[in-house]
């Protein structure tokens, strides 16, 4: 199992009364995206902060290169990027702003790398107004600058593709295309298929009870 | 897999350019953002200033407008005003940040969570604590107190709000879960920052009355050492936990 | 290994349920023959003291509550900290359990205190450090219990407490040492002193007998809460109606 990256044992999650993750077992290896399905409320998002180390599982643990995430996490979440719901961004700050700040408390980033990624997200128009001023589907391309310029091993997305147009979901698909051709590997919790050639994905069914 | 095999060359070139260790060029860019921030809403950044003028202004009406009284009762006032209108921006220190899930980015970024919320911390002194030092022997002056203590006051109030503003991260932290936190943040944090309101009321009285104030501001300066050291972990502990 | 056992039994709700009722009576019939025996001791026997009095008897109630206020407060941090530390649910449990105990034993404290100071000092509230001190505590407590209160999910209330239970516990020290400093430079020291080493073991044997007795009866009161509060926390738990039904 050497070239096995991310491996998850055993999760068992409670919150509360509720018991959320009832024994999810599975591994991604390099160059694979796991694409975690399921109706709503099946615990998609609590897997992914539980393998963020957001969430701390009852039971079970998460392995990176073979070691418990635990021993070392702030070492496992530096070769990680983890973008949730929301757009993680100020509302008070531009696009530009926000990805200097993001990025920038893991290392800085210069001007040509930002103006790529925004570039690249069809941001360059807009990428000087206060994020407050944006429609949703705009927030969620500045999102996906900060992933283009996540350059770490390991991505994972929650629902990356809520508010896009079909042409920002084809962005999505080719951000993920590109991270796993350089080796990298995607966690994405998402309803319809991605527009990712298909033998690099491969499928978690969570089911409710 | 190392990640450098991901991203080429490069990252040796970012890591190379970099003067501070990675934590403190983190916390500096954090300290950075927050200051920007907070001049982006000016209004805000004043409401501190405006309650602790106002709660000032109270005690001439409610007690006597006689300056030799009010010289008696200004350490009081002046401490129990800075106490709360340093709690008032308390509540939204962490908060915002977990709304919009910065703070969420800021615990999953491999960088020190602690630095990160010291960082944080830093600026809201720099907002709050900072200002109403400069504030405060204005307000004294407004009650009678000689101009010969207006260092005494500055200092025990600017080192004093130091050890305030880190009591007050550990309940703003504590809080971040709980919907309409205030008066919750209050009960916690009011108890924990009785040390520094006698000393600090202390030093202040001695400065007005033109006596040596040294004793009370170390132990001010103890208590905001003491604060600096173990305040940020509990912060730190408590986001993660309010995160989950 | 086995060594351990030990402790991951003591993590086991079920087998703390079953633990909690067979120990409860070890200790609360103790409890009650040594308050019983200490009050008697106090009230009956002891000599009045030579400066207050009678008044003085009221310390057999109110030095073990304000003794208490402070150990139930050293065991909820300590049990919220072994929680904290080794994410052992039956710690917070215990920590869950003492802050009601201990909020009550100062409240007791200070209320006692203000009935002693009325003959003494002619008031029933007199900024003493000792008095002031227990009311700090006592708005410690309250903002522990407020805290769990306002969290719904047992979990984050359990360690978000816990966090303010360690925090508590260093500023405890800090308080009292500020407020007897406090004290000391407005007015001469508290007139709540017995001289210490005239106490004659006719009064000084039914004080301890009562700081034991209520030693005891904070663990048999916590044996009780422990058992309410592991039944509420695993309410939906198998065991549950086994242990329940009979």
């Amino acid at each position: 199992m050497s070239d096995c990256c991310l491996r998850g044992e055993n999760l068992h999650l409670w919150r509360g009364d509720r018991h959320v993750l009832r024994g999810v077992d599975f591994s991604v290896a390099r160059g694979e995206c796991l694409q975690v399905a399921g109706s709503n409320g099946t615990g998609k998002t609590s897997l992914l902060r539980t393998l963020s180390g957001l969430m701390y599982p009852e039971e079970g643990r998460v392995l990176w290169q073979g070691k418990d995430v635990r021993g070392d996490l702030l070492g496992f979440q530096a070769d990680m990027a983890y973008i949730g719901h929301e757009p993680p961004l100020k509302a008070d700050l531009t696009p530009r702003e926000n990805l200097r700040y993001w990025i920038g408390i893991r290392w800085p980033i210069s001007r040509d790398e930002e103006e790529k990624a925004l570039q690249r997200v069809g941001a360059q128009t807009w990428s000087n107004r206060p994020v407050r001023t944006l429609s949703a589907g705009q927030k969620r391309r500045v999102a996906l600058a900060g992933l283009a310029l996540m350059t770490v091993p390991l991505w994972l997305l929650d629902e990356p593709t809520t508010n896009l147009d079909t042409e920002g979901q084809r962005l999505v698909g080719s951000l993920i295309e590109e991270h796993l051709a350089r080796g990298g590997l995607v966690v994405a919790a998402i309803h319809h298929d991605l527009s990712v050639s298909a033998t690099a994905v491969r499928r978690l069914e969570l089911a409710r009870e | 897999m190392d990640r450098r095999d991901l991203i080429g060359g490069s990252r040796d070139v970012r890591t190379g350019g970099r003067a501070l260790t990675p934590a403190l060029a983190a916390a500096r860019l954090t300290l950075v953002r927050d200051l920007r921030l907070a001049f982006r809403k000016r209004g805000q950044l004043v409401q501190p200033l405006v309650f602790f003028a106002i709660v000032t202004t109270l005690f001439p009406l409610a007690v006597s407008p006689e300056l030799s009284r009010l010289r008696d009762i200004a350490p009081g006032v002046l401490w129990v005003a800075a106490l709360l209108s340093s709690l008032l921006a308390l509540e939204f220190l962490f908060r915002d940040d977990a709304h919009d899930g910065t703070l969420e980015q800021y615990a999953l970024s491999g960088q020190s969570l602690t630095w990160l919320l010291f960082a944080k911390t830093v600026a809201h002194w720099l907002l709050t604590g900072l200002p109403l030092a400069v504030m405060a022997p204005l307000a004294g002056l407004s009650l009678g107190v000689p101009a010969a203590a207006i260092p005494g006051i500055v200092a025990s109030v600017a080192v004093g709000s130091v050890a305030l503003s880190l009591i007050g991260s550990v309940g703003a932290a504590l809080t971040l879960a709980v919907k309409r936190s205030g008066a919750l943040l209050s009960l916690l944090t009011l108890p924990l920052a009785m040390p520094v309101l006698i000393f600090g009321a202390r030093a202040t009285e001695l400065a007005i009355k033109g006596g040596d104030f040294s004793a009370p501001l170390q132990l001010l300066a103890a208590l905001a050492v003491l604060g600096i050291t173990l305040a940020p972990l509990a912060t730190a502990a408590a986001v993660r936990i309010n995160l989950e | 290994m086995a060594s351990w056992t030990w402790f991951h039994r003591l993590g086991s709700p079920p087998y703390i349920y079953s633990l909690a009722a067979r120990l409860t009576p070890w200790f609360a019939w103790p409890a009650a023959a040594l308050i019983l025996g200490g009050l008697y001791g106090g009230l009956v026997l002891a000599p009045p003291d030579y400066q207050q009095g009678d008044g003085f008897r009221i310390i057999y109630v109110h030095a073990p509550s304000a003794w208490m206020s402070l150990m139930v407060y050293m065991t909820m941090a300590i049990s919220a900290g072994v929680g904290l530390i080794w994410r052992m649910k039956v710690a917070h449990a215990v920590a869950a359990s003492c802050a009601p105990i201990g909020a009550s034993f100062t409240f007791c404290a200070l209320v006692t205190g203000s009935l002693w100071g009325q003959p003494m000092w002619g008031t029933f509230w007199e900024w003493d450090p000792r008095l002031t001190s227990e009311l700090i505590l006592l708005f410690l407590y309250l903002g522990y219990m407020g805290l769990r209160s306002a969290m719904e999910d047992v979990q984050r209330a359990d360690r978000s407490s816990a966090v303010l239970a360690v925090v508590g516990i260093v500023n405890v020290p800090i308080i009292h040492y500020s407020v007897t400093w406090w004290k000391s430079l407005h007015q001469a020291p508290s007139v709540m002193k017995l001289a210490r080493p005239a106490m004659p073991p006719s009064m000084l044997i039914p004080l301890l007998m009562m700081l034991l007795g209520f030693t005891l009866f904070f663990v048999a009161v916590l044996l009780v809460r422990l058992r309410g509060e592991v039944l509420s926390r695993e309410r939906s738990a198998s065991w549950i109606r086994e242990a329940v039904s009979p």
